[in-house]
């Protein structure tokens, strides 16, 4: 008889943690240590080989962190997960184990403004450039394709552009060329998408986000497929005696987690970018009720999107659940249905008559929508990404990633809906002047 | 064909002793580091390789056919076409559990070892399988499919 396939609901909660073996805890422990005792000299010679598996040291592996790393690798029906102290470290180190100098990535234009700083800046220093494309058109990224290329780079969907991507279309791309799709899934989380199911290799998420829901806690995880064929000869790291870590050959070793065992030794372990246990355990707390809250989330931002689209102050909305939104049919087929609507997640942007002024009157007349740079959270929270998330691009990079200068990014939190709508409302009113 | 999580609990926690056909006494091959991980973990480990006299302290055999011990799973780290006569061996000697590594799918000889009665794994590895179902795998973030109420153990 076949294992049963579990929900996500059920995999939300019970994934990657049973009772606590020793004391039968049934609620996960929180291991608050750095270190772990050897059986004996022996013991440790097997676990620094990784001939077993066990913990030595918290900046490797850790009990409870491993709690979640497995709990979002379910999620996302991948293979294994890793987690790191924010979502930009879960982006580095899957970008840092799979990319050296003079390697080349292909990248959606339309990122979030500190992933394109990443690529474009920071691992530009390193001698490894990227070429960003309209993330509307896989044939932008194909046409992008070099020798040198080795990942190709994308948000499920765009923050805050909110462009949905045709993950399968931009996959066959990349696999065709011998290349893995890296998908950033933050604002969707893995209820909602699972980017895996439509081709891609890697998943990263800011678990910050929808996957804690509480904005208490800073937490990234990266998930691994299984499927990449790594020793198809482009990524001798995989496949040769590691100068990281002694000689192992990853992809030999551990097959369909080798990605995520070399990420976790080769760079996780050197430059340090851990999860604190207690933070690991925060998020947890979040990802417990993660399917009731993006079913709540989606219905309170289409209800918004509705309400919005019918007000006389306001000049345009992009919500891609919206059912004239340009790329609905695409929403549909990667999204989870909620409520017999495709769960769109609960960001939108829009933008409010009067421009760049008028939007400033409006954040500064909400009541209890928080003026603040965060997503995902039980709160509803208002930016002007133009002036703040994005400001350190220029006006055409601004543009590139879908931030245009009226533009105000809206993540529907979880009060009643009424009141929400009574907020924006009111605060549209005061944005007249 | 074992493929589910209470069958391959049974046949990994009734036996005691593994012959691994192939086994390498190479530190850094996927075949010592299972053997070595089952040994710690309280398997008898019977190496089956005419390469070696000795591995992880146990005497190594040229083939199944002059193993002299009761063998519980014999586990295979050969290729594909390979495997059929070592099927037949593994029949002769009354192994219980024939083993076939991961990317080793030899459909002829799993259905003549499950016609003669024995379990038939395929396509998977021993160690992980073990770390998967009794704790470690688990610490290393990978999704082991395991939901249960029970204490691990």
């Amino acid at each position: 008889m076949a294992d049963r396939t579990f929900k996500p609901e059920t995999l939300a909660i019970h994934a990657g943690q049973i009772p606590d073996a020793e004391t039968g805890a049934r609620a996960l422990p929180i291991y608050q240590t750095t270190s772990f005792v050897f059986d004996s000299a022996d013991h440790a010679a097997s676990l620094f080989n990784l001939q077993t598996f066990g913990n030595v040291y918290s900046r490797l592996s850790n009990p409870t962190v491993a709690a979640l790393e497995e709990r979002v690798a379910a999620l996302e029906g991948g293979r294994a997960g890793l987690a790191s102290a924010s979502g930009m470290a879960a982006e580095a180190i899957a970008l840092l184990t799979l990319l050296s100098q003079g390697d080349h990535v292909v990248a959606a234009g339309a990122l979030y403004g500190g992933t394109v700083s990443m690529l474009a800046v920071n691992l530009e220093r390193l001698g490894i450039s990227t070429t960003f494309v309209d993330a509307a058109s896989p044939e932008a990224f194909a046409a992008a394709i070099r020798p040198n290329t080795r990942a190709v780079f994308a948000e499920s969907i765009g923050n805050p552009s909110l462009a949905v991507l045709d993950i399968a279309a931009v996959a066959e791309v990349a696999h065709a060329q011998g290349l893995p799709l890296l998908i950033d899934n933050t604002v969707p989380s893995p209820f909602l998408c699972n980017p895996i199911r439509f081709g891609a290799d890697i998943v990263v998420h800011s678990a910050t986000k929808y996957l804690g829901g509480h904005g208490t806690t800073l937490a990234g995880v990266m998930v691994e497929s299984g499927r990449f064929p790594w020793d198809n000869g482009k990524f001798p790291g995989m496949t040769e005696p590691s100068r990281g870590y002694h000689g192992v050959k990853f992809f030999e070793t551990f097959g369909d987690f080798g990605f995520s065992m070399r990420a976790r030794m080769e760079t996780l372990r050197v430059y340090g970018a851990a999860l604190s246990p207690t933070s690991a355990w925060q998020i947890l707390q979040g990802v417990e009720t993660l399917p009731l809250r993006m079913e709540r989330h989606c219905a309170n931002a289409l209800a918004v999107a509705e309400f919005l689209r019918g007000h006389k102050r306001v000049r345009w909305v992009n919500y891609p659940g919206l059912a004239d939104h340009p790329q609905h049919a695409l929403v549909a087929r990667q999204m989870r249905s909620v409520g017999g609507r495709p769960g769109a997640s609960g960001l939108l942007a829009f933008g409010v008559e009067g421009g760049l002024p008028a939007g400033v009157r409006f954040i500064e007349a909400a009541r209890f929508m928080s003026h603040l740079a965060n997503i995902g959270d039980t709160r509803t929270l208002i930016i002007h990404p133009a002036s703040t998330t994005h400001r350190q691009l220029d006006d055409a990079q601004q543009l590139a990633a879908g931030v245009q200068p009226d533009m105000v990014r809206l993540s529907v939190g979880l009060e009643h809906i009424d009141d929400i709508l009574w907020d924006i409302d009111q605060a549209l009113e005061a944005s007249a002047g | 064909m074992a493929d589910d999580i209470p069958t391959l609990r049974r046949i990994l926690r009734s036996a005691r002793t593994i012959a691994i056909v192939g086994l390498s006494a190479e530190w850094h091959r996927p075949s010592f580091f299972a053997a070595k991980y089952m040994q710690e973990h309280g398997y008898r480990i019977v190496p089956v390789n005419p390469r070696y006299p000795e591995i992880l302290g146990e005497r190594c055999h040229a083939s199944l056919e002059t193993v002299d011990v009761p063998i519980d799973i014999v586990d295979v780290f050969r290729r594909t076409e390979d495997v059929l006569p070592i099927a037949r061996q593994a029949i002769a000697i009354g192994a219980k559990c024939l083993w076939q590594q991961i990317g080793v799918k030899n459909l002829e000889a799993a259905r003549l070892a499950s016609e003669a009665g024995l379990d038939v794994v395929m396509d998977r590895c021993v160690k992980i399988e073990h770390a998967r179902l009794f704790g470690g795998l688990h610490w290393a973030g990978v999704n082991t499919g395991v939901v249960s109420a029970r204490r691990g153990h």
